[in-house]
C-alpha cells in the first residue's frame, strides 16, 4: 500500500514537470494553431542556464530566477522575429521553422557545453519528509511546490487580469477578438514569456530529479510534451494539466507494477495512440473544436 | 572509390527525399520520423536475407511492402487528428522504433545487425552495381512522381495542401488520399532502407533516429517541397557539403538546424520550389532562351500551338 502511494506521488512529481513543460506549447496551439517544438528548446536551454547560474551563485531560487528569465527573453525574440512574420503562411512553414530552431538550438549547447552529462546536485534548504514506510524526497517537495506556485501564477494571469480576458477571446476567434480591438500579439508575446519560462522552470526540474543536463535532453519532451497536448484537448490550459498528471502517473504505475517491454518514455507514446483511436479530440477539449 | 561511395550515399538520400516529398511535398503532411521507414525496411531486407536466407531481389520489395503496411497502419491512425499534429505522432514513431530495434534482441539490440552482401551474377555485389541499382531505382522514383503528379492522385493531393476544406468540399475524400501518399512514401522509404542495409553490410538502430528523419526533411525543404528538382537538389546539395567542407559535418545538426529555421522565415518554397527566387529566375532566364523550364501549363500551350 505505502509502495503504491510511493508510487503515487513519483508519478505527481513527474506529471507536474510534464504540465509545465507541455504549458507553454499548449498555449502557443490553443491561440495560433501552430506547433512549436523550439519549446523543448526552451526546455533544455534553461536547465543549462539553470546549471550554470547555480554553480556561479549557489542559490536555487537565483538560479531558477536567471534562467526563468533569461528562456523567456529567447522566447520574446523568437516570437517577433520568427513566429509572428509566417503566422498567414500554411501551419507547416511554422512549424518546420520551429523545428529548424529547436536542432539548431540543441546543437549550440552541444558546441558550448560539451556532449557529455552534466551533473546537477542541488541543495535544498529544507529537509525530507519521512515517516514509517514513506519517504518524500526534498527535492520532490520543492519541485510539486514550485510547480503548483507556477500553475496557480498561470490561471491568476488567465483569469483574473485584462490580459488572460484578452487571451481567452483570442483562443476562441482570433479574428474576432482583432476586430474588437484585442492587441493580439501582446497577447502572443506573454504566451511565449510565459510558456518558454515555464518550459525553463521544467528543464531545471527534470535536471535535478535525474541529476543530470545534456543537450539532447530536449527530445524525448519535444514528443511528450505534444503528446499531453492532445490529450489535453489542444490547447485547454486545464486540459494540460490532468493529461500530464494522467501521463506522469500512467508511466510510473506502468513502469513500477506492470513492465514494459519498451523504455518507459514509450509509454506516452502508447497512451496517445491507444486515446487517438478512442477518441481523437482529447480527453478535454471544451474549449476547442 | 571515394566519389563512388559519396555518390551512393547521396543516391539513396535522393530516394529518401524523393519519398518523403511525396507525403510532406504533394499531400502536405508533416512527418518528422520518415527514417523509422527506413530503419523498417533495413530491418526487414537484413532479417530476410541474413536471418531467412532468402533472396536479396526478394527482400528488395517485400522490405517496401512491410514499411508500407505499417506506414499505410500508422497513416490510418494519424489522419484521426489535425494535420500538423501528424508530426507529433511521427515523433514518436520514429523513438519508438528505434527503441525496438534497439531493446528486442532479435533485431540484435545494442549490438546492432550484420548482413550478407547481395550475390549479383554468382558474385558479391560490388559499389559499381550498388550504384547502378540505386541510379534506376531514383529514376523509377521519379518517373513514378511524375505520374502522381499528372494523375489525379496528384491533383486532389494539391488541392488537399492548398485548401483542405476546399478539397474536402469538392468531394474529394481528403483522409484516403492521405493515406495513400503515405503508403507510397513509406513503401519507398522501405525499399531505400534495404538497400542501405546491404550496402552497409551492418546496420545500428542508430543510423535510423531521429536526427535522420531530421536530415531527411532538411533537404526536402532546402530543395523546394512539392518539387521532383526540389528533393533531388536537396539531398545532393546537403549531401556534397559536408564532403566538400570537414567543417559542415561537425556542425551539421547547427546548419540543418539554421538552414530549415532561415528557409522557413525567408524562403519557404525552398531554393528550387515553384515561386522560388531562384528558380523564377531560372524559368525567366529559359523562356527567354526560348526553352520551356518544363512546367505543366507551358508544355500544355506548346501543345495546343
Amino acid at each position: 500500500m505505502d509502495m503504491i502511494l510511493q508510487q503515487v506521488i513519483n508519478g505527481i512529481v513527474i506529471g507536474s514537470v510534464y504540465a509545465l513543460t507541455a504549458m507553454g506549447a499548449a498555449l502557443v496551439y490553443g491561440i495560433l494553431r501552430i506547433l512549436d517544438l523550439a519549446n523543448a528548446a526552451a526546455y533544455a536551454m534553461g536547465a543549462y542556464a539553470g546549471l550554470f547560474l547555480y554553480a556561479a551563485t549557489g542559490n536555487v531560487m537565483l538560479a531558477f530566477a536567471g534562467a526563468l528569465l533569461l528562456t523567456a527573453l529567447f522566447g520574446l525574440v523568437i516570437q517577433k522575429y520568427l513566429y509572428v512574420p509566417v503566422l498567414d503562411r500554411p501551419p507547416i512553414v511554422p512549424l518546420i521553422a520551429s523545428i529548424g530552431l529547436f536542432i539548431f538550438v540543441q546543437d549550440l549547447l552541444r558546441l558550448i557545453a560539451g556532449p557529455h552529462i552534466r551533473e546537477f546536485q542541488v541543495r535544498i534548504p529544507f529537509g525530507e519528509i519521512k515517516t514509517e514506510s514513506l519517504t518524500v524526497n526534498s527535492t520532490w517537495i520543492f519541485i510539486i511546490a514550485l510547480a503548483a506556485v507556477l500553475l496557480l501564477f498561470l490561471w491568476y494571469i488567465l483569469t483574473r487580469t485584462r490580459i488572460g480576458l484578452a487571451w481567452r477571446a483570442t483562443a476562441q476567434d482570433l479574428e474576432t477578438a482583432k476586430a474588437m480591438g484585442v492587441n493580439v500579439n501582446r497577447v502572443v508575446a506573454l504566451n511565449y514569456l510565459l510558456g518558454y519560462s515555464f518550459a525553463a522552470a521544467a528543464g531545471i526540474m527534470v535536471s535535478m530529479l535525474y541529476n543530470s543536463v545534456y543537450p539532447t535532453m530536449g527530445d524525448v519532451p519535444a514528443y511528450k510534451m505534444l503528446a499531453i497536448i492532445v490529450l489535453g484537448g489542444l490547447g485547454n490550459p486545464v486540459g494540460t494539466v490532468a493529461a500530464a498528471l494522467l501521463i506522469g502517473l500512467v508511466e510510473t504505475l506502468v513502469a513500477g507494477y506492470v513492465g514494459f517491454f519498451l523504455p518507459r518514455d514509450a509509454i506516452a507514446f502508447v497512451v496517445l495512440i491507444i486515446v487517438l483511436l478512442l477518441k481523437p479530440e482529447g480527453l478535454m477539449s471544451k474549449t476547442v473544436k | 572509390m571515394y566519389e563512388l561511395v559519396v555518390s551512393i550515399n547521396i543516391g539513396i538520400f535522393i530516394l529518401l527525399a524523393l519519398s518523403l516529398n511525396i507525403i510532406t511535398g504533394y499531400s502536405g503532411q508533416p512527418t518528422l520520423g520518415h527514417a523509422a521507414f527506413f530503419g523498417i525496411g533495413a530491418y526487414t531486407g537484413a532479417v530476410i536475407t541474413t536471418k531467412m536466407g532468402l533472396s536479396f531481389w526478394l527482400a528488395l520489395p517485400l522490405s517496401g511492402i512491410v514499411a508500407g503496411v505499417i506506414g499505410a497502419l500508422l497513416g490510418l491512425v494519424s489522419q484521426r487528428v489535425r494535420n500538423d499534429f501528424l508530426a507529433v505522432t511521427t515523433i514518436g514513431i520514429n523513438f519508438v522504433t528505434v527503441a525496438v530495434f534497439q531493446y528486442v534482441p532479435f533485431f540484435g539490440a545494442s549490438f546492432g545487425m550484420s548482413v550478407k552482401k547481395p550475390v549479383f551474377m554468382g558474385h558479391d555485389m560490388t559499389n559499381l552495381e550498388f550504384f547502378v541499382l540505386i541510379a534506376v531505382l531514383i529514376v523509377l522514383v521519379c518517373l513514378l512522381c511524375v505520374r502522381i503528379q499528372n494523375s489525379w492522385i496528384g491533383l486532389a493531393l494539391g488541392g488537399i495542401r492548398n485548401n483542405e476544406a476546399a478539397a474536402a468540399a469538392m468531394g474529394i475524400d481528403v483522409n484516403r488520399f492521405r493515406v495513400i501518399a503515405f503508403t507510397i512514401g513509406t513503401t519507398i522509404a522501405g525499399v531505400a532502407g534495404s538497400v542501405y542495409a546491404h550496402y552497409m553490410t551492418f546496420i545500428y538502430s542508430s543510423d535510423f533516429a531521429f536526427v535522420t528523419s531530421i536530415s531527411i526533411l532538411s533537404m526536402v525543404v532546402v530543395g523546394g517541397m512539392g518539387t521532383i528538382r526540389g528533393a533531388v537538389a536537396g539531398a545532393v546539395i546537403l549531401g556534397v557539403l559536408p564532403e566538400l567542407f570537414r567543417f559542415v559535418s561537425d556542425y551539421r545538426m547547427l546548419i540543418y538546424g539554421g538552414l530549415l529555421t532561415l528557409m522557413m522565415r525567408f524562403q519557404p518554397e525552398g531554393l528550387l520550389g515553384n515561386n522560388s527566387l531562384l528558380w523564377n529566375g531560372i524559368s525567366s532566364v529559359l523562356s527567354r532562351a526560348g526553352i520551356s523550364p518544363g512546367s505543366r501549363e507551358t508544355k500544355e500551350g506548346a501543345a495546343d500551338q
